[in-house]
């Protein structure tokens, strides 16, 4: 069990290195000579020599990646091109109002999805799985930045109760739940739940439909047992493939934010993100990327490793 | 998975009356025309495809040309039936137009990580060993990035662009199509008639093609059918940042960017482009469903 524990968190090392390597590389597909992209068009020669050798940009790309992930390492991610801050500090506020959106997104978001996909598979091919079905299906075909355009035309414009964008004056650093905060978050936080609504119901209605087929809830049925003591054996029995969609769903929500932050204009990594790629500002893009993606491999982990604590089948036989 | 189950005699009573034994994919078609949504969804894409090709030939206006004293005129406007844009385009050739690339832009990257992925994931399966290890280890590190953010990432290091957009798409899907085309490949390949078909002497390429290459292709293209629909939302979601196509062509997701300036004046119109997106998605999502119904496959 520990030892399997340990291989896991073994395992995601080499991955996050991988992945550090695709962000490195961001730079050298960029279209022009890699240096123009890490220093602004308009350094003097000498600063740009220097530069050179510091990054080691003569010497062979492996050995570039080194000198580059030391600086990672070192809390350093280089200086934003456009506004001359370091690519931390600029980072530091946009996760922290990622974050915020991100939660505010998730949990409601999770938690009615949750119960739609049950009560759809509890109650298979009735109406209310028919109805459900058909929520999650819309709900996943719908492109995000355009239901927060509609939501924008309606609540904003047409009924004017929320604000169209923005955040509210020092957004995650003096972050309140007082309505004044919590209005900016509305609109954004409903567009970026929409996708992972439909999918985590979709999924949800197959893990709960797989269990009741099993033998033993026909034989828990035929026992003669409440109906309330099916369904806890079969909470029991959903939650951990659950906790890893949900762990997947909400690191995908961090990560594909960009399109609604950019729609609310929401000063997060996606609207960072988006500035970056406008202005060409490729150490920022380096860095957000970098961030949202070790974040990314970070919940996975988390969420196999809780997962291999809660079910008892993996707990027993860690080989699988 | 039993891919080659008997036909239900439930379902396709006729099915068994006059053919002796059925093929698995007769059996598929037959539930498939027993299918109502999936059929009327299937003849409204196909419909809808049609018409975007035929742009050129039924598109009353010049997409490119407007005029700007009829700027956004409302829905209904005679000779404009869906109104005209911020540049006073009208409305309906520029969605007709926009289709095309839009769907271009959506379908281009399924269907070449179909092929490219679909070929990697077989290979990996049925070679095994080192080569299937490489491969999936490659995967691990694509798929240790949200899908997002990987095409904006790649995309936007690489500039706005058609074939950047369809890039770094096609490298977002390829990886998840090698896991699928992989897992298929091995269920099949220790199977009993396989070994059976390689004790007879067959060589690897008769195997895979007559005997691994059917069980597969229904599996990985019914994943394919459900990426269209999400492959659609991000393609016309990266050209909504900027990132795919660039004014003046039209695409729906571009379309919507730039008429978010008159949300406010005629948000009617504002809101056309993405509904032909949501509508598009929504077809392909139902459709990958129905087949996959039809395919008896699960998962």
């Amino acid at each position: 069990m520990l030892l399997y524990l340990i291989r896991r968190v073994l395992y995601a090392l080499p991955i996050a290195l991988a992945v550090s390597f695709v962000c490195f590389l961001l730079v050298h597909i960029a279209p022009g000579d890699p240096i123009s992209s890490i220093v602004p068009p308009d350094a003097p020669p000498e600063v740009v020599e220097q530069v050179r050798v510091e990054y080691g940009l003569d010497k062979p790309i492996i050995v570039q990646f080194g000198i580059w992930l030391l600086h990672i390492l070192g809390g350093d991610f280089g200086k934003s091109l456009m506004t001359g801050r370091s690519v931390a500090q600029e980072l530091s506020s946009a996760v922290g109002n990622t974050v915020i959106l991100g939660l505010t997104a998730a949990i409601p978001a999770f938690t009615i999805a949750c119960v739609l996909g049950a009560l759809a598979a509890w109650w298979r091919d009735g109406w209310i799985d028919r109805i459900v079905g058909s929520v999650s299906i819309a709900a996943v075909s719908t492109p995000h930045y355009w239901l927060g355009i509609v939501l924008v035309i309606t609540f904003s414009v047409f009924m004017q109760w929320l604000p169209a964008m923005g955040a509210p004056p020092g957004a995650a650093s003096e972050w309140r739940f007082e309505w004044d905060h919590i209005r900016f978050l509305v609109l954004p936080a409903i567009t970026l739940a929409i996708i992972p609504i439909g999918i985590v119901t979709r999924s949800v209605r197959g893990i709960v439909g797989d269990i009741l087929n099993q033998d033993f809830i026909v034989t828990l049925g035929a026992k003669g047992l409440h109906n309330r003591t099916i369904v806890l054996h079969v909470i029991k029995n959903a939650a951990p493939t659950t906790l890893t969609v949900l762990g997947l769903q909400f690191g995908h929500l961090i990560g594909g934010s960009i399109m609604v932050e950019t729609v609310f204009a929401w000063p997060g990594t996606g609207f960072l993100l988006n500035n970056a790629i406008f202005q060409r500002d490729i150490p920022l893009l380096q860095g957000t990327v970098l961030i949202l993606s070790i974040f990314f491999v970070t919940l996975n982990l988390a969420v196999d490793l809780l997962q291999t604590l809660l079910d008892p089948r993996i707990r027993r036989h860690p080989g699988q | 998975m039993s891919l080659f189950a008997a036909p239900d005699t439930l379902t396709a009573p006729q099915v068994t009356l006059d053919t002796v034994r059925p093929g698995y994919w007769v059996g598929v078609w037959h539930r498939l025309l027993r299918d109502r949504v999936t059929l009327i969804t299937a003849s409204f894409l196909l419909i809808m495809l049609a018409a975007i090709l035929a742009a050129p030939l039924i598109a009353p206006y010049n997409p490119y040309q407007g005029n700007i004293l009829r700027r956004l005129a409302p829905i209904g406007s005679p000779g404009y039936w869906l109104g005209t844009d911020e540049l006073g385009r009208d409305m309906l050739t520029r969605l007709l137009y926009g289709g095309r690339m839009s769907c271009l832009l959506g379908i281009m990257p399924v269907a070449l990580a179909l092929l490219i992925g679909g070929t990697v994931g077989i290979i990996a399966g049925f070679v095994g060993g080192w080569v299937n290890m490489m491969v999936m280890r490659i995967t691990d590190v694509f798929y240790a990035f949200p899908s997002v953010l990987l095409a904006v990432a790649i995309s936007g290091a690489l500039g706005p662009g058609i074939s950047n957009a369809i890039l770094s798409l096609t490298l977002v899907f390829i990886p998840s199509i090698v896991r699928v085309a992989e897992s298929a490949t091995v269920s099949v390949r220790n199977l009993d008639y396989v070994e059976a078909a390689r004790a007879s002497g067959a060589g690897s390429m008769t195997i895979v093609g007559v005997h691994v290459l059917p069980n597969v292709l229904g599996p990985v293209i019914i994943y394919a059918t459900s990426l269209t629909g999400v492959s659609m939302i991000i393609a016309a979601g990266l050209s909504f940042l900027g990132l795919g196509t660039r004014p003046p062509e039209a695409e729906w997701g571009l379309m919507l960017n730039t008429l978010r300036m008159s949300i406010y004046s005629m948000p009617e119109i504002a809101i056309l482009p993405g509904i032909c997106i949501f509508i598009t998605s929504v077809c392909f999502n139902l459709v990958s469903d129905g087949l996959r119904r039809a395919m008896d496959i699960r998962g």
